[in-house]
């Protein structure tokens, strides 16, 4: 990075804060990137304007952790939409998304991605351009294919935190296998109307097939009704875990965590070994 | 024997969140989950006092059973 961008940017700042006017001039200015600007930002303990409202929650430190940090969010519909818009805004600084599906029309209800233009769209497309619409420094890496325990470890390698946004038990439980092989923490979340369940599973464990200890039936695979307030609290849990297990390497170990939107609360059940 | 009996999620509907109940000994986990209709297909994770157990697990006095349905949308 020049010395004369820093010290551009340096001039640029305004108590501190680097608005997006000034990522525009220093992109044109220099030919960089939106990312390679954000990174130069905080490397210098600036702060991007556009997370003013978060700066005593994250500090320059703790964003910069967020800009660095490698998500991938396994599944792009209900869950998956709200996730990458949430993960996005806040500034972790790459995104792998996976999705093999297209919009139609049964995804209005509750999917944030699915509008009347995107329908017949395929998801990951749809995640990346909206992405690049409201921050466009995240590194975004939309793949149209259906993640399996036989491309999993490549489709994942590199990746820092993994999200399950899958719609299907038999998917989950090949992801959460893919997890443990490679090490990475998996944070779980899964939605059946009123009802709904997170659990991050740690590097190395097999949370997941204790949730899901048999394969599936054919017919329990299409159950779930669901709509958007219910998917959109569990993927806002999810999201807050993402953050944590960035900012902190904080991992509940073997919790998990059962929410009622019909009596309003949320049970956790800590496995103790048998 | 009594024992206290936690539902979750979907297997709430049409019946209750927590129960206590009087149960003939022996009774294991699965008589259990047959005599409150719970479809086994559904079944997720079952524990009793917070443990990790199997249908075949036998119950005892006041023991506390949580009963989870799987649950897979997103």
């Amino acid at each position: 990075m020049p010395e004369d961008l820093r010290s551009f940017l340096q001039s640029a700042a305004m108590d501190g804060l680097v608005d997006w006017q000034a990522y525009e001039t220093v992109r044109h200015l220099f030919s960089v990137s939106y990312a390679d600007i954000e990174l130069a930002v905080l490397e210098q303990g600036l702060f991007p304007q556009r997370y003013k409202a978060q700066y005593q929650l994250f500090q320059p430190e703790g964003q910069l952790r967020l800009y660095q940090a490698r998500v991938a969010v396994v599944g792009c519909g209900g869950l998956g939409g709200f996730l990458v818009e949430e993960l996005a805004r806040v500034g972790v600084g790459r995104l792998l998304i996976i999705d093999p599906d297209v919009f139609d029309e049964s995804n209005l209800n509750r999917q944030l991605l699915a509008t009347i233009d995107s329908l017949g769209e395929p998801k990951v497309e749809v995640a990346a351009a909206r992405i690049a619409n409201i921050n466009p420094a995240v590194a975004v890496n939309p793949v149209e294919l259906f993640l399996t325990e036989e491309n999993g470890e490549q489709l994942l390698a590199g990746t820092d935190v993994v999200v399950d946004a899958l719609d299907s038990i038999a998917a989950r439980r090949e992801l959460g296998n893919v997890c443990r092989r490679m090490d990475l923490p998996l944070v779980h979340g899964a939605v059946a109307g009123w009802y709904g369940q997170l659990a991050v599973q740690p590097p190395g464990e097999d949370l997941i097939s204790r949730l899901y200890p048999h394969p599936p039936q054919p017919e329990m695979e299409a159950f779930s009704d669901n709509f958007a307030a219910g998917v959109a609290a569990v993927a806002s849990l999810q999201a807050a875990l993402v953050i944590r297990i960035i900012l902190k390497d904080i991992l509940p170990v073997g919790r998990w965590f059962s929410l009622d939107l019909k009596s309003m609360d949320i049970d956790h059940v800590d496995f103790i070994e048998k | 024997m009594q024992i206290t009996v936690k539902l979750f999620a979907t297997f709430r509907e049409g019946r209750f969140k927590v129960e206590t109940r009087e149960v003939t000994t022996p009774c294991s986990v699965g008589q259990l989950v047959a005599a409150l209709q719970l479809p086994v297909e559904k079944l997720g994770v079952l524990l009793v006092n917070g443990r990790h157990v199997e249908l075949e697990y036998l119950l005892n006095e006041k023991d506390v059973c949580a009963v989870f349905p799987q649950i897979g949308g997103g």
